[in-house]
Parts: structure tokens; sequence; C-alpha cells
């Protein structure tokens, strides 16, 4: 597998794919590739690949078919779970990735702040995870990422424990935060809208195993305000993504 | 980006509130300090009550085991001492258990391998019946603290191995993909992640094995007489003179020190993980 980028794209998968020892055909020909200042999303059924598709991605699992060439020097991943250390405080789980990579203590602490600060989790340092609400241990998964400065964000369901409101919330957030870093971000839904809002370009996935059946261009123009989803033609986006994402269930 | 929303603030508030403090001991020592007193009535009765004079000797009364057992100031010596001598041995054959363990569950942890060829002999060992052995222990290392201490801590090893090998491998496994995501090597994963998952259930097995240890120390005792006498030997004396008072005397001190004991580690690992750990309350 190649893991030297020499185009401008920030992740490039070539005819992916992926069937598990148990013969669970997971994926079958996924080939697409995703920028820098591109937001992709995934949405498809569950148990459709999806996931497996980011953590091919991201080299937890080896693809048996195809290859996926990635920089995966500096990846943000963000988890399903927030994954954050219950023994650590927000600003020591924020300050881990960056002391896995070996920054130094003092430029650490400058990232730690700063990423604090861009989720929105000052006055929280101190706090251990389990006083967070399930909205604030995402923040501070995010932020952990976020001190890596990754030019590639993937984005494994995140926000699908968290309710409704907090939700929107952290779409909006998070589609700030990809204009203002300028990361090209990979996510996975099974929220319609949440892809619609958020994304450059949403993919539609098909039932087991997963291909991509479907892809659409998103033109609403960056940062989108929370009323974008009252407009007409955000509602007739997220139909027509809704009848892909049907005719590609039955 | 805004700020955090009121309603996550709000919940997150609503989980630090804690019942008031008054409450909170009231509701740990109110049912122990009534069952207590229930106890003492009830050894009273039956001193008193039910056995015959003559037959006294098999319960005295409370009072009298206080004067005789710890106010009396030649048995106070003589059963301190021995309480001293039998504490040397539980602490020696604690932290033996406890380096022993250690290194046996992060050697188990690291291989799959490993585990399987160590672990059913650390079951075998803990299967033995300690009389078994007695004579081949006297056998190999004499009758004196030497013996005294194996005892101890063929007793309570057991517990930190399976404990501390069950918290190493307690980490979840998206924090195990976090970490090799970002390449951490072998030692930073067992630093940052394997062990300080592993703490609560390192002071569980620990507290376990903390009584086991006093009990492994008051055993050998009694079998491994050589030297120092400890509570094991004042225990011995007292039963063949027909002591009442210091052989109850000597029980409670001996339960006395397995419980100082494991309060001892209680309050060690309310330190330790007590701010993190969502299952750690009102355990110490």
């Amino acid at each position: 597998m190649n893991t030297n980028l020499n185009t401008s794209s920030s992740l490039s998968f070539d005819d992916i794919g992926m069937i598990f020892p148990d013969g669970t055909e997971a994926l079958r020909n996924i080939s697409f590739e995703l920028s820098k200042g591109e937001f992709v999303t995934i949405v498809g059924p569950s148990g459709c690949g999806k996931s497996t598709l980011l953590k091919i991605a991201s080299g937890l699992l080896e693809p048996t078919n195809g290859s996926v060439e990635v920089d995966r020097e500096r990846l943000g991943y963000v988890f399903q779970d927030a994954t954050l250390l219950p023994w650590r405080t927000v600003s020591k789980n924020v300050e881990l990735l960056a002391e896995l990579h070996g920054i130094d203590p003092q430029e650490r602490k400058q990232l730690v702040e700063e990423s604090i600060e861009l989720v929105n989790l000052e006055g929280f340092e101190n706090h251990y995870p389990k006083s967070l609400s399930g909205g604030m241990k995402m923040r501070c998964s995010l932020a952990r990422s976020l001190t890596l400065k990754p030019p590639l964000f993937l984005f494994d369901e995140p926000f699908g424990a968290v309710d409704e409101i907090t939700r929107e919330k952290l779409n909006e957030d998070t589609q700030q935060l990809f204009k203002q870093e300028g990361f090209a971000g990979l996510f996975i839904t099974h929220s319609i809208s949440e892809a619609v809002f958020m994304s450059t370009k949403v993919l539609v996935m098909s039932a087991r195993p997963g291909r991509i059946v479907d892809e659409f261009d998103i033109p609403f123009d960056y940062p989108r305000k929370p009323d974008l989803r009252f407009n007409a033609d955000f509602a007739e986006l997220c139909g027509k993504v809704s009848v892909a994402l049907r005719g590609s269930h039955s | 980006m805004n700020t955090v929303t009121e309603n996550e603030e709000k919940s997150s508030t609503a989980i630090l509130n804690q019942p008031s403090r008054m409450r909170k001991y009231v509701a740990a020592f109110l049912p122990p300090i009534i069952l207590g007193a229930g106890v003492i009535g009830l050894w009273y009765y039956i001193t008193f009550g039910v056995l015959a004079e003559k037959r006294r000797f098999l319960l005295r009364p409370i009072h009298s085991v206080i004067d005789v057992g710890f106010l009396d100031g030649d048995n106070r010596t003589e059963s301190l001492n021995a309480l001293w001598s039998s504490t040397e041995v539980a602490l020696i054959g604690l932290s033996i258990s406890i380096g022993l363990g250690f290194v046996l569950a992060i050697l188990m942890s690291q291989a799959k391998f490993l585990e399987r060829a160590i672990f059913p002999y650390m079951v075998t060992l803990q299967a033995i019946p300690i009389l078994a052995i007695v004579p081949l222990i006297s056998f190999w290392f004499g009758t004196g603290q030497t013996s005294r201490v194996v005892v101890c801590v063929i007793i309570s090893l057991f517990p930190i191995i399976v404990n501390t090998l069950f918290g190493l491998q307690s980490a979840e496994k998206g924090m195990h993909d976090l970490f090799t995501l970002h390449h951490a090597n072998r030692f930073t994963r067992l630093r940052k992640l394997m062990f300080p998952a592993a703490l609560p259930a390192i002071f569980a097995g620990l507290r376990i094995s903390a009584g086991l240890s006093v009990i492994g120390a008051i055993v050998g005792d009694f079998f491994f007489g050589k030297g120092e006498a400890g509570i094991g030997q004042m225990l011995k004396k007292h039963a063949n003179r027909l002591n009442g008072e210091e052989l109850l005397a000597c029980v409670i001190l001996s339960s006395a020190l397995g419980v100082v004991v494991f309060w001892i580690f209680g309050v060690i690992q309310n330190k330790a993980v007590g701010r993190w750990h969502e299952a750690n309350s009102a355990t110490s």
C-alpha cells in the first residue's frame, strides 16, 4: 500500500474491496478521491461497511483488494465514542495525541489551549470525562485531534449518540472548523440532513457489500447558517439523497 | 464557534451534584453501629444468660476481655509484640506478592502465549491447600519467618495477578485503536493506557490480597513458630491454656489488623482513582 501522496488529493481510494475472514463481503469497488478543501460525507444503511472504509483509510484495517493513498502522519480521527481516557482531565485528554507525537511540552500547552478554545470548552479544562455531557465529550475528542492540525480528518459517526439539538449544534461547529482550519474531511453518518448540512459532497453507499451508488455536490456557501435547514433547496437535496438511499437499500 | 449550549452545561452540573456530606456519613456509619451494638448485646446475653457460670470461659464478657486482654500491661505488651511480628510478615509477604504479581500480570498482558503458559500454574498454586504443603515448606525453608512469609505469599498472590491482568486487558478497543493510529509503542501503550485503565481493578485486587496477607501471616505463624512469636502462636498458646480473655483479645487484634490494612488500601484507592473512576464511591 502506498502511503505517500504525490497528487493534490489528501486521500484516494482505488478499487477498494474488503472480505472479512468469515467470508462477509463488506466493501466492493470503492474508488474516490478527497482533496484539501473538500468535506465528503458517506451516508448508507447500518452495516453497509462505512466504518470499515474509514478503518481502511486510517490503516486500522488492510483492504483485501485495491489500494489507498493517504498521509497518515498527522491523521485526525473522531470515533463513534469520544474515547476519552477517564483518568485524564479535559486538558490532559486534549494533550494526549501531541504527547504521543513527541511534541515538546511548551508547544503542547499552547496547542491544547488553542484547541480547547476552538471547540469552546474553556472553563472545563480540569474536569474529568465522567462529569461531562455527551456533547462536551465529543467536543473534547475533536479538540484532541485538532492539536495535531491534521490535514485530513476522518469522522466515524461521531454525533450518533447525542440528542438532536446538541447534534445540530455540533454539525454547525464542525463545518465552521472545517472552513477555519482548512482540513479535508471524510464523514460517516446515517443522518441525511447532517450529511447535506456539512458537506461539499455526499456519497450514497449501498447495503452490504457497500458500493458507492450515487453522489451529490452540495452547492451552499460556508459558513452555513442553522436556518439553511429550512431552505427549500436544502430540503430538495435531502429528498434526492433519501431517494438514492432508499433505492440502494431495496 | 459559539458557546457550549445551556443544555450541555446543565447536564454536566447535574452530574456533579452530590448528596450532603452529613447525610452521607450517617448513611455510611449508622447501619454498622446499630448492628455492632446488637452483636455486643447478644454477646452479653450468651455469656450471662445462656452459659452456666463454670462454662463461662468459653465466651468471656466483653468488659473482662478488655480488662485482661488489653488493659493488663503484660498481656498487652505480649499481644502487641506478637501483632507487630505478624504485621511484619504480612507486609513482607504482601510486598513480594505485589511485585511478583505485577511482573507476572504485565508479562501475561503482553503476549497471549505467556498468559496461556503461566495462568494454569497460578490457578494450581491457588488451589493447593496450605495444610498439604506445610511439611514441604518447613522442609525447604525451615520453621522461621521465611516460611511464614512463603505461606503469606502463596495465599495473597493470586488476587493480585488476576485483578491486575484483568485490569490491564480492560481498556476499550477504541482507545487501543487511538494509540495504534498515533504509532504508540508497546511501552507507551502500557504506561499511558493499559496501566491507568487497570488501576481500579488493581486496587480491588490489592484490598483482597491485603486481607489475605494478614490471614497468611497468622496461618503461617500458627504452623511455623520459630523465632519471634506472632499472633498465630499467641492464639495457640491461649487456646491450650483456656485463657478465654487473651484468646478473644488476640482474635480481635488479628481481625483489627486485617480491617486496618483493608482500610488503608481503600484510602489509597480513593486518592488514586476516586476522582475519575465512575464506580468508585463509598468504598473506603
